[in-house]
């Protein structure tokens, strides 16, 4: 009890004309008040907070299972249908040279005849192509190619954007400025003409022997790719910059410098969870613009390599016979169609979510 | 920088005519030296406070972050513990230097977890031999500022600003360091809060015998705490004196205003109060008066203060104060 009272009297004396606060009045907080014992709500972590509500959101809720049924679609197809998506049909192992251009679940006359016969044909559920291949396979083969190609894009794009962006960001100053000019530069230079130039030049320089995946795809599919990892980050790389320029003032960063914290640690423990939402949305964004590029350089035929299907490549060769056979183009006009959609609202739905610009 | 300065080995810090210039763009390839800090020095004995007060936008964090090295001073001598501190030493000294941030918001990390926002100097120095080591540290740190160890697995914005203010104690006690610098640390606070929080700095400071250079903009704050207090005015230091000196004594005319800026609501009391009202306004720090640089707002102003800086001069006692009048 003295103490205590000792310990007010060491207070400062208040002028008494004063309206500021009056020491002297400050009793010293009990254990038990330092202690705060409060009553807490339930602990909820960012993630969990913005999945609830992701789940509240139809539209990203839908989208989520429209991809789920187009991934789905894509990995039971090719499996399931006993039709290749480069082989003409066959008929009790012969080939059936009548089967092309058939409208979706009719049979040839060959097909016809087996099936009298007793024996079992799979229906074709969207039809054959002019040389008689199964077109259901072919359009589930070129979901999966438009599919690889876009997540591949956006990965390169992703890993790319996001090294360039958060050393531009984190070092800032001369770094940040000369490593930026190199940005807009590449920014100025026109994507398709370069794509273009660069698949021919690619054409000539570069031989894929055997039956590896990118000698499937071709050198159109790889310089793409070259093309996705030279240019198109740089949209990624300003977004992360961006973001860490403004993460970086906040003061836990001061704080864990004081701590003696590396620019490493840094970048990976404080500045990097703290923009991953906007870089993981942005990523999921790029994916169908990547479709979309893909499937544009498919349709004037500079895209996958024959016979390798891809949605865009698809919707060209339908074009000969638009007016007769017309659901040729739309099968793969609906996959684009549902693909970029779905994953533009989940992107959507994810910053919603997951934005903490939008959050609260 | 002074290579011949020699510091009192009885400090703890100690700085020397400590400078801080920001190149402000003025054109497309012009800059002007924004002078935050220009010329300030002090010394902190071991286990003291030194009180750093001064209006918003004088320089007081400018001071206590190229002190700890989060700037790079443009001229000026630091040491800690008689070491010189530059960028060679300063990776050894981390350790022993530590800073409170003035935002309860932003000084924490949302992604983290109570448990790794206080444990991460922890990790960075590898100051824990297992799992179960680290975590008894941190649930003595939060014990040690008054959290309740239940909350270590959660969130920084799950708490208060007083609370949270006291993970951002822990933090910075976590490697058991000599000095650390409170940047504001109880001015976004609730007052009620503000004396528990400062209370507990003192609780601390006699239990761990850790040094503060406390910084804040109200002198009532600081003088409840601080052994010396030093007063800042634009990037300089205008008088320092021990606390209740200052209190008692002030002599700059700068110091008296601030210990009267008060508000009075009762007109009465008001008028008959002896408040002295500063007019205008702080000048801008690219735009610095010649002379003293409390003179465009000085009552007592003469030719002389127009022409020449005042030095800090001792008027008996350690009380120094820069002013040709007073
Ligand atoms: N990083 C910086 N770059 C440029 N100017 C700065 C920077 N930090 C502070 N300043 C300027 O320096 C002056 C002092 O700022 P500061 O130290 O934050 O003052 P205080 O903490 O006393 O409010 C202000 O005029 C501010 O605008
Ligand atoms: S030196 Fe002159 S202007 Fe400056 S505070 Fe003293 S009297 Fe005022
Ligand atoms: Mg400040």
């Amino acid at each position: 009890m003295a103490k205590e009272a000792a310990d007010v009297n060491k207070m400062p004396k208040k002028n008494p004309l004063s309206l500021q606060i009056d020491l002297q009045k400050f009793e010293k907080a009990t254990d038990e008040e330092k202690t705060q014992a409060e009553v807490m709500s339930e602990s909820t972590s960012f993630f969990r907070d913005g999945m609830r509500k992701l789940r509240r959101n139809p539209l990203a809720v839908f989208s989520i299972i429209v991809l789920i049924a187009i991934i789905l679609m894509i990995t039971v197809v090719p499996a399931v249908v006993p039709y290749s998506y480069s082989d003409i049909i066959t008929v009790n192992g012969k080939r059936d040279k009548s089967a092309t251009n058939m409208a979706p679940f009719t049979y040839s006359k060959m097909e016809q005849k087996y099936i009298d016969e007793g024996g079992k044909v799979f229906p074709h559920i969207m039809g054959t192509d002019e040389l008689g291949r199964d077109y259901f396979v072919r359009v589930a083969y070129g979901t999966r190619i438009s599919l690889l190609v876009g997540v591949f894009a956006s990965v390169i794009v992703l890993i790319i954007g996001v090294l360039y962006g958060s050393i531009a960001g984190y070092f800032g100053g001369k770094v940040d400025l000369i490593m930026m000019r190199i940005v807009d530069i590449i920014y100025s230079l026109p994507d398709l003409l370069m794509i273009i130039l660069l698949s021919v030049v690619l054409n000539e320089v570069l031989k894929f022997d055997g039956n590896g995946i990118l000698a499937r795809l071709g050198t159109n599919m790889i310089s793409l790719f070259i093309v996705f990892g030279l240019l198109y980050w740089v949209g990624m790389a300003r977004l992360v910059r961006g973001q860490i320029l403004t993460i970086k003032q906040n003061e836990y960063v001061l704080a864990a410098k004081v701590s003696g914290a590396r620019s490493s640690r840094i970048i990976r423990r404080h500045i990097l969870p703290n923009c991953i939402s906007v870089i993981i949305i942005s990523a999921a964004l790029q994916i169908p613009s990547a479709i979309f590029t893909e499937s544009f350089l498919s349709f004037i035929s500079l895209g996958v390599k024959a016979p390798m299907p891809s949605l865009g490549s698809l919707a060209s060769a339908a074009r000969s016979g638009i007016t007769t056979y017309t659901y040729k183009l739309v099968f793969p006009a609906v996959m684009i169609g549902l693909i970029t959609l779905a994953f533009n609202l989940l992107g959507d739905g994810l910053r919603d979510a997951f934005d903490p610009k939008l959050r609260r | 920088m002074d290579n011949n300065y020699k510091p009192n080995p009885e400090n703890l810090v100690e700085v020397n005519d400590l400078k801080m210039y920001f190149p402000i763009k003025t054109g497309l390839l012009s800059t002007t030296p924004l002078k935050a800090v220009d010329g300030v020095s002090f010394a902190i004995k071991p286990g003291e406070t030194l009180g750093l007060v001064g209006e918003s936008g004088c320089g007081k964090t400018t001071v206590g972050r190229a002190l700890i090295r989060l700037y790079k001073p443009t001229d000026g001598d630091v040491f800690f513990d008689g070491k010189r501190v530059d960028d060679r030493s300063i990776g050894a000294l981390r350790k022993d230097m530590q800073m409170v941030f003035q935002d309860p918001y932003s000084s924490l990390n949302p992604r983290m977890t109570v448990e790794d926002i206080i444990g991460e100097p922890l990790d960075v120095h590898k100051l824990y031999s297992s799992r179960a080591d680290r975590r008894e540290k941190i649930l003595h740190l939060m014990e040690l500022v008054g959290l309740n160890a239940e909350h270590a697995t959660r969130y920084a914005h799950e708490f208060s600003g007083g609370q949270r203010q006291r993970i951002g104690i822990a933090r910075a006690l976590a490697t058991n360091p000599r000095f650390i610098v409170c940047d504001e640390a109880v001015s976004a606070l609730d007052v009620s809060i503000q004396a528990q929080v400062i209370n507990m700095f003192e609780d601390l400071q006699q239990k761990l015998g850790v040094a503060y250079l406390f910084i804040a903009h109200d002198l009532l704050v600081v003088h409840h705490i601080s052994k010396r207090i030093a007063v800042m005015y634009l990037g300089k230091m205008v008088e320092t004196a021990d606390a209740d000196e200052l209190n008692e004594n002030p002599m700059h005319p700068y110091t008296t205003s601030l210990l009267s800026a008060v508000p009075y609501p009762d007109p009465i009391v008001a008028k008959s109060s002896k408040r002295i009202i500063l007019e205008g306004d702080v000048p801008s720090p690219l735009r610095m008066p010649s002379g003293c640089p409390f003179r465009t707002r000085c009552k007592y102003a003469t030719e002389q203060c127009a022409a020449e800086m005042p030095k800090l001069t001792d008027r008996g006692n350690g009380h120094m104060v820069a002013c040709w009048n007073k």
